[in-house]
């Protein structure tokens, strides 16, 4: 990578600055008087919510509504997800180890006996999200943020390498639930409807996958490129030693 | 006949895509034919959905089996409807059109070479499938949450694909597109969370059944209007659109200019006819017109002044948008609101095929001789007969010449001022319509003028000289061959369909 | 509504959202536009919480949590691919800001 230049101060206070200040302290001033006349009170969907928590196949009521009332929001979210690890992945290859410091042995040993743990905590996190905070995405953080460890610990690099792989997992949780919602409509019911027995564990299935799919996908998004193979290391030295 | 008539078909149009963008992810060799068989299953999708529509009235689909107002309901009317089958047939045409576009031999570039031609492929189809999944699911969205979703889908796979050739202005456009639909889409969040905190609900018809005229209720549609319109690159917030839309590769311009800024536009409409039917304002819709109005003469005079073909092409997509805006001026007159509000639907149908057209016929004249500069493009009609055909007829279009798309489109609207008494609009559209026809004509100048010896041109592979060709004489049919849409757009309007203002109700 | 205690919540995210604002319209740097979009994001998060916990009882208002576990992850998914295009654009460009005048050679 080339050295960066300087770029233009972003402290002066220009005439324009001026103008944007004004107008956006304008639209806050709107937005406040606005959000005053708000009540106090209001249950919102509460009361709906908690009515139909039995039917739902959890008993976390946010549970409930990310994957069942409003599932199909969350499986053009994990859409979403993919689409930028795609993104990340069609922009730019990732940069080389070589550009990092390695890291220190206070870091490698840490991560050793954490990471473990870290693990072990999302699984945790996936599992209870049926009963109390949790799930798929909280999960999938704790998982992605125990493998950006091991990554940055120098350790792992094998395992990212292996493009076929990583693609297979990052499709999974949009498959499974994709899956699951047309398996729905055949048993006869409407697109996502669970038939209220086997909702939890419905539930579950769908989040197990997703939690592969999140936690590959924000790894992805850290990396911020594509893999690179053996063959794109030789070949850029062969076509361009300066590429940028 | 049966499945026919009671198959979910809205929702394969959505699942569809999804799958097949599943699948161009793990199988890359396959990746063009099954975008193709996605297209054409989503087509098959779309007409099944008309049927149902046509036959049934306005469809109603409780996702999940919640209904409102817990759960996510999808929507089907006869513009939802338009919509869809808008987005499933350029969708085909264009994936037809990349399919060659983006295969070994033929090359944009010829001096990139395999890895990068590959690396492009590889991720066009699956960016693509999952736009066309954004598309279709937020025409079908009947809640405003589940919109933000769809938004940020399709969002975020066309920048993405505008990034696509990795070129610097590529890049650089693309940056600017992500920042402005991020910020767009945050606001737009953001009056949707208003919404929710004053009524409790997010769903599109419960809403329009509680707002009422409040601080609230007015900030947040000034909100998610404000993020629209720069999502949508209404004038003064279209500075990003030129440059990503002209530095994209030729089928995904199209798409961009086509299918993706519509769908903005698409969300403006539901907001502004049905959810704050009761809180906008005559000079608000005025403002609205107005900002329209600029973008008309501001879009056209740029198009006249640019260089290179396919900026041109971009910037004639900020013009043709303006006259979108029209619509909401002039349905706030009784009686003429119905004719306006098909002016401005044909509109959109016919500006979607003729541009495509014309991206993908300057991409095949880009591809020809290798750059798109307009004043060194003499005599590319006796080399490219059938691209700039395409081109012509696809103008025919955006000018509003008879017997196009575009001429009824614009007679319907025309004939909407005129009625309506509103002599500033009309002579606006007339304008405009003159300023199209002087850059389209420009074009052409350089493409029929004679020279002495042609330069060596690449060839370009018959596949995507014909679906130039086909989009753009679709476009030209659509002059002809109107009830059947027109059938279409009564079905579930908003606007009265009689002599009535327009907050008295519409048919339903 | 009067200044009670919980309207601190959503004042200070009306706050956030034009802190925000201002900041990313007003500076160059990509690397703080993209944090200005974050404080945006978190924002409106924050009024999503605020207006969950308006429900009397003990239960908080689920579908906003629903609501802002959505907005999160896209948002997440949103920072990761505009950092990875403002990585590509510095080096291309060798800048970490958006030229002015670009509109891309033929």
């Amino acid at each position: 990578m080339s050295e960066p230049e300087l770029i233009a101060d972003d402290t002066r206070f220009t005439p324009a600055r001026l103008m944007i200040l004004l107008f956006v302290v304008a639209l806050a001033a709107v937005l406040v008087w606005a959000v005053w006349s708000l009540p106090a009170n209001s249950a919102g969907l509460t009361m709906q919510s908690l009515a139909q928590l039995p039917k739902s196949g959890v008993t976390n009521p946010v549970t409930a509504a990310v994957l069942n009332y409003r599932g199909y929001d969350t499986l053009l979210e994990i859409a979403v997800m993919l689409v930028a690890a795609l993104g990340v992945w069609s922009v730019g290859k990732a940069e080389p180890r070589s550009n990092y410091e390695s890291a220190g042995p206070v870091l490698v040993a840490f991560v050793r006996l954490a990471l473990p743990l870290m693990i072990l905590v999302a699984g945790y996190l996936l599992w209870i999200g049926a009963f109390a905070p949790g799930g798929a995405f909280q999960a999938g953080a704790v998982l992605a943020g125990a493998v950006v460890a091991l990554l940055l610990s120098g350790g792992g690099r094998a395992a990212f390498a292996h493009e076929g792989w990583l693609r297979i997992g990052l499709v999974l949780g949009l498959a499974v639930f994709i899956a699951v919602a047309v398996g729905a409509m055949t048993v006869g019911g409407k697109l996502l409807e669970y038939p209220p027995k086997h909702a939890g564990n419905l539930i579950l299935l769908i989040e197990s996958a997703a939690l592969v799919s999140i936690a590959l996908t924000l790894t992805a998004l850290f990396v911020g490129g594509r893999p690179r193979h053996e063959a794109d290391t030789q070949a850029r030295k062969r076509k361009d030693p300066d590429e940028s | 006949m049966m499945l026919w008539e009671t198959a979910p078909w809205m929702i394969w149009t959505i699942l569809l895509p999804l799958g097949a963008g599943i699948l161009t992810i793990l199988f890359r060799r396959a990746a063009p034919w099954l975008g193709v068989a996605a297209a054409l299953g989503t087509a098959v999708a779309a007409a099944g959905l008309a049927a149902q529509v046509m036959r049934g009235g306005s469809l109603r689909y409780p996702v999940g089996g919640w209904g409102v107002p817990l759960g996510i309901e999808l929507r089907a009317d006869g513009l939802s409807t338009l919509m869809l089958a808008m987005s499933a047939v350029i969708g085909l045409g264009v994936s037809v059109y990349a399919a060659r576009y983006f295969s070994d031999e033929d090359a944009e570039d010829a001096k990139d070479d395999f890895e990068v031609q590959q690396h492009r492929r590889a991720y066009f189809w699956p960016l693509w499938m999952f736009l066309l999944a954004g598309l279709n699911g937020l025409f079908l969205s009947a809640d405003v949450f589940h919109l933000y979703v769809t938004l940020e889908l399709l969002g975020f796979s066309a920048v993405s694909l505008a990034a696509l050739t990795g070129k610097r202005a590529a890049l650089v456009a693309a940056m600017r597109y992500l920042l402005v639909s991020l910020l767009g889409s945050l606001c737009f969040l953001f009056g949707v969370v208003l919404l929710y905190a004053a009524y409790a609900t997010v769903d599109m018809a419960a809403l329009a059944e509680l707002a009422k005229a409040s601080p609230i209720t007015w900030s947040a549609l000034a909100l998610m209007t404000g993020g629209l319109l720069m999502k949508g690159a209404v004038f003064p917030l279209h500075f990003w659109l030129p440059p990503a839309h002209a530095n994209a590769p030729a089928p995904v311009s199209a798409l961009l200019s086509a299918l993706v800024v519509e769908a903005s536009f698409y969300i403006l409409l539901r907001l502004w006819f049905e959810l704050f039917r009761g809180v906008v304002t005559l000079p608000a819709a005025n403002f609205l017109g107005l900002l329209g109005a600029a973008a008309i003469l501001w879009g056209s005079f740029q198009a006249l002044q640019q260089r290179r073909l396919k900026l041109l092409v971009a910037y004639s997509t900020v013009a043709q948008l303006g006259y979108l805006f029209v619509i909401f001026p002039l349905a706030q007159i009784p009686g003429v609101a119905f004719t306006a509000w098909s002016g401005c639907l044909y509109f959109i149908l016919a500006h979607a095929c003729a541009k495509t057209a014309m991206f993908l016929a300057a991409g095949n004249i880009a591809h020809a001789a290798g750059h798109d500069r307009i004043d060194e493009l003499n005599g590319i009609m006796h080399s490219l007969p059938l691209s700039v055909c395409a081109f012509m007829l696809a103008g025919i279009s955006l000018i509003g010449l008879p017997p196009s798309g575009g001429f009824i489109a614009k007679w319907m609207l025309l004939d909407a001022a005129i009625t309506g008494h509103q002599w500033g609009w009309a002579i606006l559209m007339l304008a405009g319509s003159l300023l199209t026809a002087g850059y389209v004509m420009r074009v052409l100048g350089h493409a029929f003028t004679r020279v002495e010896k042609a330069r060596p041109l690449h060839r370009v592979p018959r596949t995507m000289e014909w679906t130039a060709v086909g989009l753009s004489v679709l476009a030209v049919l659509l002059g002809l061959l109107a009830s059947r849409p027109m059938e279409l757009l009564r079905i579930g309007a908003p606007v009265a369909n009689a002599p009535a203002a327009i907050d008295t109700g519409g048919q339903r | 509504m009067n200044l009670e205690p919980a309207m601190l919540y959503p004042l200070a995210a009306v706050g956030l959202f034009a802190i925000g604002l201002y900041a990313l319209i007003a500076y160059t740097h990509l690397l703080r536009k993209i944090l200005a979009l974050n404080v945006m994001g978190t924002g409106v998060f924050l009024f999503l919480i605020a207006i969950a916990n308006r429900a009397p009882g003990p239960v908080p208002d689920p579908v906003p949590h629903a609501m802002v576990l959505t907005g999160i992850v896209v948002s997440v998914c949103g920072t990761g691919l505009a950092l990875a295009l403002a990585n590509r654009v510095q080096a291309t460009t060798r800048k970490m800001q958006l030229p002015n005048d670009e509109e891309g050679d033929a």
